[in-house]
């Protein structure tokens, strides 16, 4: 699963990181019927987790309300400077990592 | 008769055969229902109740009452299609040691599966907004809660009309 992580990569210690990921991902709804009548079976990333310094700072559960190539952005406060690691898991237990470094000044 | 066919005993045969179909359907139809899959079986969540926008509010919330307020939610007001819609929730919280947002859940009021996801945050995020792209399946209202640290509850709903919905057409 290929994903692109953008992080800014300088940041003041205690300001807010924000933090993208879009995550390459057809996000199977299950709903959804071949050319042959076949029932597509369901496919999600169903969870995703993002760790700053090693800690668990935010996860997500996901359901097929989330959109196709799933989209992400969300903020992590700066502490020390460290890698920010994102990780997920698919429904056929396919499972993806990106990460990225951020330096903390001050 | 003139034909050689005997009315009566056509009437009766259809009337029988009637009978016997809607019998047969009030059997099929729940075997028929038990059959489909079952939608996002959240931990301990019965997935017959979680498959309407109440009882997937009802699970977070546990019986606890929620609040209009506090919470943000940026939906655009219209959308062509329903395949990726953008959505931002945002939660008026300083997210410190002592009070933070500890999870926002995003219900759908028309979705198959009402409950689109839960972000579970923390002291460490530093600001209390998550945004994303969400499948809706046509014209409705959503539903972002939000529990504090404190356990209560709030929310916020937005009204959003999609003129092409998705699930239905392969998207």
């Amino acid at each position: 699963m290929t994903a692109r992580i953008e992080v800014q990569r300088d940041a003041r210690r205690g300001d807010p990181v924000e933090v993208r990921i879009v995550i390459q991902h057809p996000m199977e709804t299950g709903f959804r019927y071949d050319s042959l009548g076949r029932q597509t079976p369901r496919n999600v990333i169903h969870r995703f987790e993002c760790r700053y310094g090693g800690v668990e700072v935010f996860r997500a559960s996901m359901g097929a309300g989330i959109a196709a190539n799933p989209y992400l952005r969300f903020f992590v406060r700066a502490e020390q400077s460290g890698d920010i690691e994102c990780r997920w898991v698919d429904q056929e237990n396919a499972s993806g990592y990106a990460s990225a470094r951020v330096t903390v000044n001050g | 008769m003139p034909d050689g066919r005997r009315p009566w005993t056509l009437t009766a045969r259809g009337a029988r055969r009637r009978a016997l179909a809607a019998l047969v359907a009030l059997f099929a139809l729940p075997r028929r229902a038990l059959a489909q899959p079952i939608m996002n079986p959240a931990p301990g969540v019965d997935a017959r109740t979680i498959n309407t926008p109440q009882g997937a509010l009802q699970s977070i919330l546990k019986g606890a009452a929620m609040r209009r307020g506090r919470v943000r939610l940026e939906l655009p007001s219209a959308a062509e299609n329903g395949h990726s819609v953008p959505m931002l929730v945002r939660v008026d919280s300083p997210m410190s040691e002592t009070d933070y947002v500890r999870r926002i859940d995003l219900v759908s009021e028309k979705n198959p599966v009402p409950l689109m996801a839960s972000f579970f945050l923390g002291s460490h995020m530093g600001r209390a907004e998550v945004e994303s792209r969400v499948r809706l399946n046509g014209t409705q209202r959503v539903t972002a809660l939000a529990q504090l640290s404190d356990g209560s509850f709030w929310f916020d709903a937005a009204d959003i009309v999609v003129n092409e919905s998705a699930c239905l057409d392969g998207g």
